[in-house]
């Protein structure tokens, strides 16, 4: 059996929460509410995150695009993905909502533009 | 002199949720003064993800959420100038404003809505030793340097003070492939979000020190590490605590302060507590005509509550334009125990809407306290809290219709067992 000190999230009581995993069984102790047993279990079993960041872009009225992936990805992807983010240049005009990278590292997740860039023009 | 029905100073997220509810509310001759090269404020830089939970239902980054508003200014045509800045508000509501195309120009407003925002408290305000090395920034200043300019802010960073922004940028820059060495914290509480506690710092093994600060920053050219010493229940420094971390960058996060340089001008009342204008539960300032919202009112935790007090002071503006300006009768809001301010200060109870949201901050963490409404001696209301912590912002909803023995003479907001 494996127990896991957390500090719930999902309001701003911040229980201790012990979860225990035995096998398929998994219990969580310390959560005054039923939504800390559901973030404990998740937390333990499949832990997930948004990653958010920013990719370079040429041409643009600004020099970086910030993105996210789409939904979020297994938190053991999270530097993975980043390697794959700190890669990627885009070219500008790129709206808000553009695929940047189709199902990055395998997670299913798309990494999206989450705003928009024109092409830079020198004005007269 | 030109004239406008309404001013906006500041296109941030304030600014432009007041935009768009006056613009709703009928008000069809509006101007929003944004200094920055683009609308959205802040948001801009917060690349994050978190906000706008309670406004769509959605969990949305900083620029997505400012992309909502902004395409209802767009789509409602609202004017706005860009690179500009306010320079001075008269009492007379008499705004001087500056840009490159125009050079200096006087307007004068019908209803003016202040949405400038906050800044963050700087180094010299901290009382810091040591010499004035390169690699101390504010943790807002290092966002927008690596988020919006591509700058790499530095390699192994310390951080003083939890408040969002420096948890945020906690996990920012070790995602960047910074070494994040640990987060000191003068209080024996946080100051920021109990999730950016987790997902910023626990999910790195980034180490808080509570009850620490920095006593000296060493490096005469560049940071070259710092000192931190655990402090006592004064906040004054423990000799033999001293722990040096090496490190090239110093991130302060220590507190976000409103920014009324306009206001004084202006002539208007400040809140000694929250820095922010004294408002009425019309959201206007001491100056008849002048409405104040979001981050220069006082500090936020969420963008949401942000828009929607903004929405409260555009619909405020629409109606005192259209010739609703009667005040009478004020009563004044105390601040009992436990609470360090409210807003709005003063209520207008003859006059009020059906409600109002009383916004307020405790001072400690209480455990299983309650907040407790008086009017007078007379005990109104008490609301159960489970955990209340000077981080998150509290509210009370005030209802016209509790004010069954006619108006009192005081109001009064205390937390109690």
């Amino acid at each position: 059996m494996k127990t896991y000190e957390i500090t719930c999230i999902q309001c701003p009581l911040g229980c201790a929460l012990t979860v225990s995993v035995d096998g398929e069984a998994v219990t969580v102790t310390g959560n005054t509410c039923p939504r800390g047993a559901e973030y404990g279990k998740k937390e333990v079993l499949h832990p997930s995150r948004t990653v958010t960041s920013t990719v370079a872009v040429t041409d643009g009225v600004l020099p970086r695009l910030s993105v996210k992936t789409k939904t979020d990805i297994p938190k053991e992807k999270i530097f993975d993905v980043m390697e794959v983010i700190r890669k990627t240049t885009v070219e500008a005009p790129v709206k808000i909502g553009d695929v940047i990278i189709e199902n990055v590292c395998g997670t299913g997740a798309d990494v999206i533009a989450t705003k928009t860039v024109d092409k830079f023009r020198i004005q007269n | 002199m030109k004239y406008h029905d309404l001013v906006i100073i500041g296109g941030g997220p304030a600014g432009l949720a007041a935009a768009v509810s006056a613009h709703e509310a009928g008000v069809s001759d509006i101007l929003i003064l944004e200094r920055d090269e683009r609308l959205g404020g802040i948001l801009n830089q917060c690349i994050h993800n978190g906000f706008g939970l309670h406004t769509f239902k959605e969990e949305l980054t900083g620029p997505e959420y400012a992309e909502r508003y902004i395409k209802k200014v767009l789509d409602a045509k609202i004017p706005y100038k860009l690179k500009t800045i306010a320079a001075d508000i008269s009492p007379e509501r008499e705004i001087l404003y500056v840009n490159g195309e125009e050079g200096a120009v006087t307007v004068k407003a019908g209803a003016i809505i202040l949405a400038m925002g906050c800044r963050e408290r700087p180094r010299g305000a901290l009382g810091l030793p040591g010499y004035r090395p390169a690699g101390i920034f504010t943790a807002g200043t290092a966002q927008r340097l690596m988020n919006i300019e591509g700058q790499s802010v530095g390699k192994k960073v310390f951080i003083l003070g939890s408040g969002d922004i420096g948890l945020i940028m906690a996990r920012r820059m070790t995602l960047e492939g910074a070494e994040v060495c640990a987060v000191a914290e003068l209080m024996p509480y946080s100051g920021g979000l109990n999730r950016n506690i987790v997902q910023c710092l626990n999910d790195f093994n980034i180490p808080l020190k509570l009850s620490h600060t920095v006593t000296q920053i060493h490096g005469k050219e560049r940071v070259t590490g710092i000192t931190i010493s655990e402090v006592d229940e004064k906040r004054s420094p423990i000799p033999g605590t001293e722990e040096y971390f090496d490190c090239d960058t110093l991130l302060l996060s220590c507190g976000l302060l409103p920014e009324n340089e306009l206001s004084k001008s202006a002539g208007i009342t400040l809140d000694r507590v929250t820095g922010g204008p004294v408002v009425d539960d019309r959201l206007q300032c001491s100056v008849p005509g002048v409405f104040a919202c979001g981050n220069v009112l006082h500090v936020h935790d969420l963008v949401d509550y942000v828009s929607e007090e903004a929405e409260r002071a555009g619909a405020q503006a629409a109606s005192y334009l259209s010739g609703n300006s009667t005040a009478d009768g004020y009563v004044k809001l105390y601040t009992g125990f436990g609470v360090r301010y409210t807003v709005p200060q003063m209520i207008d109870v003859k006059n009020m809407s059906e409600q109002t949201v009383v916004r307020f901050r405790v001072a400690d963490i209480y455990r299983d306290k309650s907040i407790a409404l008086y009017y007078g001696d007379k005990h109104v209301k008490k609301q159960k809290k489970r955990i209340m912590a000077p981080g998150e912002m509290e509210q009370i909803i005030i209802k016209k219709d509790s004010f069954t023995d006619g108006i009192p003479d005081s109001i009064k907001v205390c937390v109690e067992d």
